[in-house]
């Protein structure tokens, strides 16, 4: 079991994106197949965008083991409201600044579904949001 | 498609990376990186308005290598670095992307969908 972990500044966009960029350098490493490598790294990097756009601070934790991959990022942010609208196509509420680096169009959590194997959310508005996304090889 | 012709074809310059014998097949315009990151498509070339290293980042995530920059757009050296970190190549065209997508349309450039 390879267990990595990275800490995100939110509203840092010119780091956005290392922490998914080392993780896809790891799984070439240990020869995963390319396609599923891209499944991971774009689910992982919408999550690392959402950190960065919409929370203060957070953490990537990243397990790959022989089966397969299990990431969870969680932030300190304003939680999600409503968890089945977040999850609709077109729904935002990315500011504008967000807009500008290329997101912020509702794309993300609906991206990361579409992506992962199973993708579980926990959130509390005020204090934070929990992904837990699992993807097999 | 060889990407000397479609630097030929809309007067591009090369910023990083290495041109020679490398084929696109397929093109794809938008400034919005989440539909760039819907795309499953090999031999890409994104044409983008974004300047900015998400541009980079996302065709990294996408297993894109070739990015070309439209309406005067400058690569910033942030880009740059990881673009060159990924074996990337990035060019520069003072055309805007609709003249673009005509022009490498015609020349026989596939789209996506």
């Amino acid at each position: 079991m390879i267990k990595l972990n990275y800490t995100i500044e939110g509203g840092d966009f010119s780091r956005a994106g290392y922490a998914s960029s080392q993780v896809k350098k790891n799984l070439k490493q240990l020869g995963v197949d390319q396609k599923i490598i891209k499944n991971i790294v774009v689910a992982l990097y919408e999550a690392e965008v959402n950190i960065v756009a919409h929370a203060q601070k957070g953490n990537i934790e990243v397990l790959i083991s022989p089966t397969g991959v299990k990431m969870i990022v969680s932030d300190q942010g304003p939680g999600i409201v409503d968890v089945g609208q977040a999850m609709q196509v077109g729904f935002s509420t990315a500011s504008e600044k967000v807009r500008q680096m290329g997101f912020g169009a509702g794309m993300g959590l609906p991206n990361i579904k579409r992506n992962v194997d199973r993708l579980d959310i926990e959130t509390k508005v005020g204090k934070g949001t929990t992904l837990t996304m699992i993807k097999d090889f | 498609m060889k990407l000397e012709q479609v630097i030929e074809i809309v007067n591009a310059k090369v910023i990083c990376g290495s041109v020679k014998a490398n084929n696109i097949e397929r093109g794809f315009c938008s400034d919005l990186m989440s539909d760039v990151l819907t795309i499953d498509t090999d031999k890409l070339l994104i044409i983008t308005g974004l300047a900015n290293v998400q541009a980079i980042r996302t065709a990294e995530m996408a297993d894109v290598n070739c990015i070309l920059l439209v309406r005067n757009k400058k690569a910033t050296a942030d880009m740059i670095k990881v673009a060159e970190e990924n074996n990337m190549i990035i060019m520069e065209t003072s055309f805007s992307m609709f003249h673009v997508a005509g022009k490498l349309y015609e020349a026989g450039l596939k789209p996506v969908y």
